[in-house]
């Protein structure tokens, strides 16, 4: 036999730690069908029951404003799990049982674990359980749920309501005589005409038709519209009669008593309280010092830099570790692969693919581990709080912040974890803006494009350049945030009205569970995905390769300079390994040999498809001041942005460059009639704005949860990106500004 | 006593809630976090840039914008 049991409450009720120690490690993250709102699995064995627990997303109420409490309320009725465990902050219970009563209006088989006991005790408040149980007639349980403490009575009082299978009569509030007469006239209506009754209870759909319900009212005109505009037409009368008589609508008053219901309960000897309930506690001391106007900006600096230290110092041993390995593949493919497509494909297609997937792993898990710590602390909920203000001007939530260093806001980022980050923000206008635009920052890939043109171009000032091109991201970002926020997804901002929860230390395994499964479902399903697009990439570098005629004309080339050298020179080449040192006579013919290779490889780009593209935007992107080099040094950035500086080594017949080592490739373009300063900077503008390495793109469309999404950032980021960059070159060139 | 804007309290000003005038997602959310008349708050702090503000109520912290809190309405001693 299997069961479902559905975990709902508060955010910071300790849902998730409850979760954990319900479940341990076994279980699994995915996605309600359909929204990018994460979905928790687990599975453990109670008496021969195979039982089930899915954590609902933590919600305050079950309106229709938001997807979390859409979706929470939807598998409530839609699944009708054998029992739901609600968790109800012991310490806080007031708030807390407002959910509680709306799931008891719902009817569904409820128990009441109320949890951090301990804390709401340390606080002075003190709870007759059993008072409670018999007021709410709920089983209710108390529970620790950090130290595991109650979890066995919980799993067996849920128990209970499995076998019982009785489904609860749901909860009726007296809403006042107004409320309460047009809900009985409804209630009629839709029993008579049995309007969504399968689903629903017939008083919980009166309700929703006065609080206004979208998601109920379009449901309802679907199935019957007749009855549905009679309903609206009653819940209209209601509201226009509150708003004549008493100057307020039935939302308000419903939820006015809802919380009057509560506080009749808890005033019958259910609570009591030793203490004020408005004295200080340890967490407000720490708020005084941590959100002070002037400790509070320092303190949060210290804070983002040590997370954005964090995530790219540490993981630097095990990217490094990673990059060996691939490293090391590709070595072994090298030299026991035989030579043609198929090697090249393993190579740049599979093993760079897949080493580039598992690149980011360690980034993304010590970037989830890091912000963890600060969400499940209590921390960046203060931080959204400082920051708001700023945030807010340009359509953005203080929440907004994360993404943003973490993509680069410190030079030096990756946007791909970045992406990722913005899983924190609750208000998907805010959020989706800034999924858009957090890849504008400046990640770690896009910072050798930089180096090279600063060196060849404005080696002198190096310093104030490089700070510069940080402050354009901002600036840019922010303001193409505020575009975005006022034309395509414009929208009142989301009420801000947050939590700030008490400051409470994680636990260890919810920051490694929560750490792993995040890491966990990017390897598994970005991953499939990059791989493709990076074979395709490689493809498109390659395909079609030079004719053969070109090809001989190469080979004879090599041949004639290993015929004009003397044979001991040759001999000395074909046996030589790559380690060995050659004498100077035969440098000198390798290096010869070199150069025709390079050109080989240049023709070969310029030929395949990708630079036929290049060849064929020239056209365009003259007006940038970029040639067809640029171009396809620009194509092949979609695959990594430091992938520009050594395909324009390829292109410049250099062979391919390092993007550590580009002194040569920066007095190459430096010495190049087709460059000034203005190309560069032009460029410079370009890589800053222009499409996010398909790998982010690949994370955007997963976060924001539609293709459409990836696509446009694509789109739209290069538009953006060359109107910048044209603008510039061409204004340069009119005032004729750093001899362009 | 007498009645003020929310956004006029004062940093640890106590007061009562006596009327919430806003409706739609605004004044469900503020309702649903227990703002509501009747209710005991106390202003707590204020983000550094002056806004949003946090204030005390039911034993937990809420913040809210200016521009939200404006549409709240307290009584306070005088």
């Amino acid at each position: 036999m299997t069961a479902t049991i559905a975990l709902a409450g508060n955010p910071n009720s300790g849902k998730t730690t409850l979760f954990n120690a319900l479940t341990g490690a076994r279980q699994h993250v995915g996605n309600y069908p359909g929204v990018t709102v994460e979905k928790k699995q687990g599975s453990f064995v109670e008496n021969g029951t195979r039982i089930n627990i899915v954590d609902l997303p933590g919600t305050y109420s079950l309106t229709a404003y938001s997807l979390e409490e859409v979706v929470a309320r939807d598998f409530l009725v839609k699944e009708k799990p054998a029992a739901v465990i609600n968790i109800v902050d012991a310490s806080n219970l007031e708030r807390n049982l407002y959910l509680t009563l709306q799931f008891m209006e719902l009817g569904v088989p409820l128990c009441v674990a109320l949890n951090m006991v301990d804390v709401a005790e340390s606080r002075g408040v003190k709870i007759n359980i059993e008072k409670l149980g018999q007021m709410l007639d709920l089983p209710v349980l108390p529970t620790v749920a950090r130290s595991g403490q109650g979890k066995k009575e919980l799993i067996e009082a849920a128990s209970h309501l499995i076998i019982g299978r009785k489904k609860p009569e749901p909860l009726l509030i007296s809403y006042g005589e107004d409320i309460d007469n047009t809900l009985a006239e409804m209630v009629k209506r839709i029993e008579a005409g049995n309007f969504l009754t399968t689903t629903y209870p017939a008083r919980w759909i009166a309700l929703k038709y006065l609080e206004n319900d979208q998601q109920i009212l379009e449901l309802g005109r679907e199935t019957n519209a007749g009855l549905s505009q009679d309903l609206e037409k009653m819940a209209a009368w209601l509201a226009d009669h509150f708003s004549k008589t008493l100057d307020t609508d039935p939302e308000a008053v419903i939820a006015d008593h809802r919380y009057g219901y509560i506080k009749s309960i808890l005033k019958q000897d259910v609570i009591k309280r030793n203490v004020r309930q408005d004295r200080l506690y340890l967490s407000d001391k720490i708020d005084r010092v941590v959100t002070n106007r002037f400790a509070g900006p320092l303190i949060m600096l210290a804070v983002i830099y040590g997370l954005y230290h964090f995530t790219f110092t540490y993981s630097e041993v095990p990217v490094g570790w990673v990059e060996s390995l691939f490293g090391l593949l590709g070595g072994m493919a090298e030299t026991h692969l035989p030579d043609g497509l198929f090697k090249s494909m393993i190579i740049a297609g599979v093993i760079d693919g897949v080493g580039g997937v598992l690149g980011f792993v360690p980034l993304i898990m010590f970037m989830f581990l890091g912000i963890s710590l600060l969400e499940d602390s209590g921390y960046l909920a203060r931080v959204a709080f400082m920051l708001d203000r700023v945030f807010r001007i340009f359509g953005l939530h203080g929440s907004s912040v994360m993404p943003f260093i973490v993509s680069g806001g410190i030079a030096g980022g990756c946007a791909v974890p970045g992406v990722m980050a913005a899983r924190t923000l609750k208000s998907p206008k805010e959020r989706l803006a800034t999924l858009l635009t957090a890849p504008f920052m400046n990640c770690g890939a896009k910072l050798p494009v930089f180096a090279l043109l600063v060196a060849a171009f404005f080696a002198e000032h190096e310093a104030r350049i490089m700070l510069l091109i940080t402050l354009t991201s901002w600036v840019g970002a922010l303001l193409a945030a505020k575009l975005l926020r006022s034309t395509i997804i414009r929208g009142e901002s989301t009420p801000f009205v947050m939590e700030l929860p008490p400051y409470r230390f994680p636990t260890f395994r919810g920051l490694l569970i929560h750490t792993w499964e995040r890491t966990w479902q990017y390897i598994k399903k970005a991953g499939t995905v990059i791989l493709g697009i990076s074979i395709l990439l490689w493809a498109m570098m390659t395909f079609p390769g030079l004719p053969e005629n070109q090809m001989a004309g190469f080979e004879n080339q090599r041949q004639a300079i290993l015929a004009a050298s003397p044979a001991t020179v040759v001999s000395e080449i074909e046996s030589a390994g790559e380690e060995t040192a050659l004498s100077a006579e035969a440098e000198a013919v390798q290096d010869k040999l070199f150069a025709v290779d390079a050109l080989e490889s240049e023709d070969a780009l310029r030929h395949s498809l990708a630079g036929r593209l290049g060849t064929s935007l020239e056209g365009i992107s003259s007006l940038a001041g970029f040639d067809w080099r640029t171009n396809i040094a620009l194509v092949g950035g979609f695959a990594a942005k430091e992938v520009v500086v050594s395909t324009l080594g390829t292109a410049y017949s250099l062979g391919e460059v390092d993007p550590e080592e580009t002194g040569s490739l920066s007095e190459r373009l430096a010495a190049s009639p087709a460059w000034s300063p203005l190309t560069a900077l032009s460029l410079i503008i370009f890589t800053i704005f222009y499409a996010p390495c398909f790998v982010a793109v690949v994370c955007i469309a997963r976060e924001a949860g539609s293709w459409k999404w990836g696509v446009f950032s694509m789109v739209f980021n290069t538009t953006l990106a060359f109107g910048l960059a044209a603008t510039v070159y061409q204004v340069g060139s009119m005032l004729n500004l750093m001899g362009g | 006593m007498k009645e003020i804007n929310m956004r006029e309290m004062k940093v640890n000003q106590s007061g009562i809630v006596s009327a919430v005038k806003v409706s739609g997602e605004l004044g469900r959310r503020i309702r649903d976090m227990g703002l509501l008349p009747g209710t005991e708050i106390k202003i707590q702090g204020r983000a550094p840039l002056y806004d949003p503000v946090a204030l005390r109520l039911m034993g937990f912290t809420l913040t809210l914008r200016n521009s939200e809190a404006d549409y709240i309405d307290v009584k306070v001693e005088d």
